[in-house]
């Protein structure tokens, strides 16, 4: 690959790119993003790959692997250029009749069709399923068109064209202007106003003239996946982003903060980093601009408070992720003692978007005060799990339902977490509530990183209150009394409570722990850590009361509180369940009633998964 | 087992000796010998100039750093919240009594090492399990025996330089 | 120099000087534990949180680490204060009832019961035995092992470190347990033997508890 020295250059080697691509030829696409590989994209891809040889099919027919899409329930996926057919849910014993009837014969294969949930309809073509139609995918469109390893992808789009626009039509103050114009706010939590940030970094005196720029990839949040998919996807738009933050900033250090457990998004930056700079779009003398500006990887090791700005840049010292008071701030003393600006992975992707369109048309998306699209991870009890890009200031209603396909099983909605462990709970009450950083906070909860996890009828929420603590209190530093002794011994109130050893004035102690934890600790995920526990109490009081008052777990979930019990009437002495029990705590003759034997019993629920006649009863 | 760790100075050099890159470097060591050896950690520290509690405190820190031997296969369990609406603390439960041990111990036989995890990020396809770094979704306890019951037989395993992510 | 209100006192003081630093030089003390002049500030125990107030609303922060800022205001005593401080000792205790220090510390605050589960790790993880080790030492030998509630002030594998100069700091400069709580039954947690003046059979010498002897010094491995 040769060195690009001008912004000329890259306009050349853009246009011999797309000059070298048929957009009418056909292309197999899989994707092969972490869920896609995980059930098994990898071996689809292969065969396809095979087939097409075997056929003698290689030089005509082009095959393409990407980054994940976010919609992942319907992994594997394989999309057929141009007429994007998409397939679900495809297996490598499907492909001989994918190749042979869709890639050759133009038909399309009923079975392996996409069918809306809502209306029992087959859809066709990826573009027309409303799980995307109802999105606006400014950052994730790109990653069906992009195979990460491959920067000519990257570049046939345009890409670092606005690198170039930057770097040779703008000077810094202008660039930040810009972002600041379009008010971009940050998207891992805080909602901090970029360019202020960016702004402050850049006045900051340092004496050497060193300023850092870090990528904060240490998506901690349980349920969160956004900036998996944005690295995993399309590393560039994330590269590219950094660049010209660090062109406004005047930085010409950079770092990524991977956590340790997304290989996959590893292994596809480095590539990308290399590809980049061997085009000279990173690294000295970026196009020949005389900006110089590179990037090194650092691994999380697997510790969530590594996603706090003041632990991460512990962490890349060298030291235990122990966060400081941020008195001093970090913009003006970070990493080293030097100037500091770190963002998050989907607020750098944001800047390409915002220099290239102009802040103009980027501030017309989203409310008064929360502008731009939001990627959030719709998980938990959803008929459409995956990555929901939205613009700032759609309601919870219109994400659960239009977009996420409403609650599976048909099972009533009961709330949906929003911001991780930092976050609360919205009840159904304020569905209609628009999505924005002002509202959320106003609700009891916060955006965070987007993570949301649904909830439903048969999710207890005091249990969700107590998984939450847990994590926190075993990601804790422990370097401070409230967030390290006071979430353990919340954690043991809870604890109590849904094992039925809750006392009265247990919900009242909660309160007033989290209280003191909200205002004493030293960093933000003791002062957030509670929010969980306090916000399931200020909407789900009654189930806390029924735990403590009637030793009773509403949702049938607390273990120490539900009975499993065979109907007898109901029961038709199928043995399914006898098989199935982990314990064999269930016995009984064939066509005769089964009885559970509740020494054995571990309430783990997979009888009740496997009954077809509803025998099995939770009390 | 190398008791020389020579490859200790190798990646201390790869990382140009800055101490900063102490948590890469016990990521690499972890890498080649399976988990952080007393011997290995002692000598990063001579080799950074760092006292040795200041690099002992780091690799107790972080959890993805094991100072004891590993099993051939490790077996990790997902218990992000998608996961644990999912019951993957059943699942894991199963794991327990399968093979006799709790989230961060080894059998007897050296044969697994269990362990768990606060979110993978692939939440579509929870409760996840993964085993050598193959992915395992929608796991139930149910399967766990069979799976585990391909690792019993299963040669030893490959070299765990990155957790690999396939079927 | 800044300018900043403590207790409706106005007063004027280095730039760079800690609010606890401020209030300490107008005579006001603020209760601290893992504060020593001689080291550096930490910030881990909390006890000397102090409010900030900003217009309607208002902050706890730790005073210890806290700079002093042209126009603060703040109080180092008011009920939002004192109800937290209650709670964090009532936490200290739950993890570390065997102190006079803290015991002293609840009775004078008027905690009158632990309403927490004790668990007895015999160190509120202050930190200063491993800043003096550091610090004042240059030595280095002994600092904090994992995270959480696994976090324990520990020599590396748990023998002697080499740069141990047997110099006895860290036992010395331990705020809880260099002087063990001698009494036998805690009630609740609690203790409060000394500032109500009830002499404790155990105690070999009882004068109003300033010279009390506690033989058990800090075990650090």
């Amino acid at each position: 690959m040769k060195r690009l020295k001008s912004a000329a250059e890259l306009e050349e080697l853009q246009a011999r790119i797309l000059s070298r691509r048929d957009p009418n030829r056909t292309c197999v696409v899989t994707s092969v993003g972490t869920c896609g590989l995980a059930r098994g994209a990898e071996d689809v891809a292969q065969a396809i790959s095979k087939t097409l040889s075997d056929l003698g099919l290689k030089d005509s027919i082009d095959v393409k692997t990407t980054g994940c899409q976010g919609f992942c329930e319907i992994e594997p996926v394989v999309v057929i250029y141009p007429e994007r057919i998409l397939y679900q849910q495809v297996t490598p014993a499907d492909i001989p009749e994918v190749i042979s009837e869709s890639v050759i014969k133009n038909e399309v294969i009923e079975r392996l069709l996409y069918s809306d949930p809502s209306t029992g309809q087959k859809i066709i073509h990826e573009q027309d399923i409303p799980f995307y139609t109802k999105q606006n995918r400014l950052l994730l469109d790109n990653n069906r068109l992009i195979d990460p390893h491959k920067i000519d992808d990257y570049l046939a789009l345009g890409g670092y064209s606005t690198l170039a626009k930057a770097l040779f039509e703008m000077v810094p103050e202008q660039v930040l202007e810009e972002v600041k114009k379009a008010n971009l706010r940050g998207r891992g939590g805080g909602g901090f106003p970029t360019a202020r940030k960016w702004e402050s970094c850049r006045n900051a005196p340092s004496s050497d003239g060193v300023r850092y720029v870090i990528c904060n990839a240490d998506e901690g949040d349980p349920g969160a996946y956004m900036d998996r998919s944005l690295l995993e996807g399309n590393p560039h738009s994330v590269i590219e982003g950094m660049v010209i933050g660090a062109y406004a900033i005047g930085s010409h250090y950079g770092y990524v903060y991977v956590r340790h457990e997304y290989p996959l998004a590893l292994k596809n930056l480095i590539i990308a980093l290399e590809q980049a700079r061997e085009y000279g779009l990173l690294g000295e003398n970026i196009l020949g601009s005389g900006f110089d500006f590179d990037i090194k990887i650092s691994r999380g090791g697997g510790a969530f408070i590594c996603g706090e700005s003041t632990a991460l840049m512990a962490s890349l010292e060298g030291k235990i992720g122990e966060p400081r008071p941020k008195h001093i701030h970090t913009v003006v003393s970070g990493l080293n003692g030097k100037p500091t600006n770190l963002n998050n992975v989907e607020t750098w992707a944001n800047v390409p978007l915002i220099i290239n369109k102009g802040a103009d048309w980027y501030s017309q998306i989203g409310t008064e005060e929360s502008k731009g699209t939001k990627i959030f991870s719709l998980v938990g009890k959803i008929n459409n799990t995956g990555l929901v890009e939205v613009p700032m200031g759609i309601t919870l209603r219109e994400i659960i339902y239009d977009i996420g396909g409403g609650i599976p099983d048909g099972k009533k909605f009961k709330a949906v977490q929003t911001g991780g462990p930092s976050g609360g709970c919205i009840p159904e009450s304020l569905l209609d509530l628009p999505v924005d950083f002002e509202r959320l906070v106003q609700a009891g909860s916060m955006m965070g990183s987007g993570g949301m996890i649904v909830a439903d009828e048969d999710t207890c929420m005091v249990d969700v209150a107590k998984y939450f603590v847990k994590f926190l209190t075993e990601e804790s530093c422990g370097k401070c009394v409230p967030c390290r002794e006071g979430l353990d011994r919340m954690l043991d109130i809870l604890t109590d409570i849904t094992e039925g050893q809750g006392k009265e004035g247990d919900i009242e102690l909660l309160e007033e722990l989290g209280g003191v934890i909200k205002e004493t600790s030293l960093c933000a995920l003791g002062s957030t850590a509670p929010n969980p526990v306090l916000s399931t109490i200020r909407y789900f009081r009654d189930e806390y009361e029924a735990h403590i008052k009637e030793k009773r777990c509403p949702a049938g979930v607390c273990k120490a509180l539900i009975t499993f019990t065979i109907d007898e009437e109901k029961c038709p002495g199928c043995q399914r369940c006898i098989k199935v029990c982990p314990q064999m705590a269930i016995s009984g003759e064939k066509k005769k009633p089964h009885i559970i034997d509740q020494e054995k019993c571990i309430k783990c629920g997979l009888c009740r998964d496997i009954c077809k006649f509803e025998a099995i009863i939770v009390s | 087992m190398n008791h020389n760790y020579e490859k200790v100075a190798t990646i201390v050099t790869k990382y140009g000796g800055n101490r900063d890159s102490l948590v890469s470097i016990l990521q690499d060591i972890q890498a080649e010998y399976h988990y952080l050896p007393e011997d290995a950690l002692r000598l990063v520290a001579q080799q950074l100039d760092l006292q040795l509690i200041q690099v002992y405190g780091v690799a107790t820190f972080f959890k993805a750093f094991s100072l004891k031997p590993r099993g051939e296969h490790i077996v990790t369990v997902c218990l992000g919240t998608a996961c644990h609406v999912r019951r993957a603390p059943a699942v894991l439960d199963e794991i327990e009594r399968q093979l006799g041990i709790e989230p961060g111990e080894t059998t007897e036989d050296m044969q697994f090492t269990l362990e768990t995890v606060n979110c993978l990020g692939a939440c579509a396809l929870g409760p996840i399990v993964v085993v050598d770094g193959k992915y395992y979704g929608q796991m139930s306890p149910g399967k766990v025996k069979a799976i585990l019951n391909r690792y019993r037989k299963a040669p030893k395993a490959r070299k765990h330089e990155e957790i690999e992510v396939s079927r | 120099m800044v300018e900043l209100t403590i207790d409706g006192i106005k007063t004027r003081v280095l730039e760079g000087t800690t609010v606890l630093e401020a209030a300490g030089e107008m005579g006001i003390v603020i209760p601290t534990l893992c504060y020593h002049p001689g080291l550096s500030a930490y910030g881990a125990c909390r006890i000397c949180i102090v409010e900030v107030v900003n217009g309607n609303s208002s902050s706890l922060e730790a005073s210890c680490t806290l700079p002093v800022a042209e126009g603060q205001v703040i109080l180092t005593n008011s009920a939002k204060v004192i109800k937290a401080r209650k709670v964090i000792i009532e936490l200290l205790i739950a993890s570390c009832p065997n102190s006079k220090t803290l015991q002293d510390m609840a009775a004078e605050m008027g905690v009158n019961k632990i309403r927490f589960k004790i668990k007895d790790k015999d160190c509120i993880l202050c930190g200063l035995c491993v800043r003096y080790c550091k610090e004042q030492m240059q030595s280095g030998g002994i600092g904090f092992i994992g995270r959480g509630t696994s976090r324990r002030v520990a020599t590396a594998f748990g023998v002697t470190p080499e740069e141990c100069r047997n110099c006895g700091g860290c036992e010395w400069i331990c705020p809880v347990r260099e002087r063990a709580c001698m009494t036998d039954d805690l009630v609740n947690g609690l203790c409060g033997r000394c500032q109500n003046l009830v002499p404790v059979e155990t105690c070999p010498v009882c004068t109003r508890c300033s010279e009390s002897v506690g033989a058990h010094g800090h075990k650090v491995y």
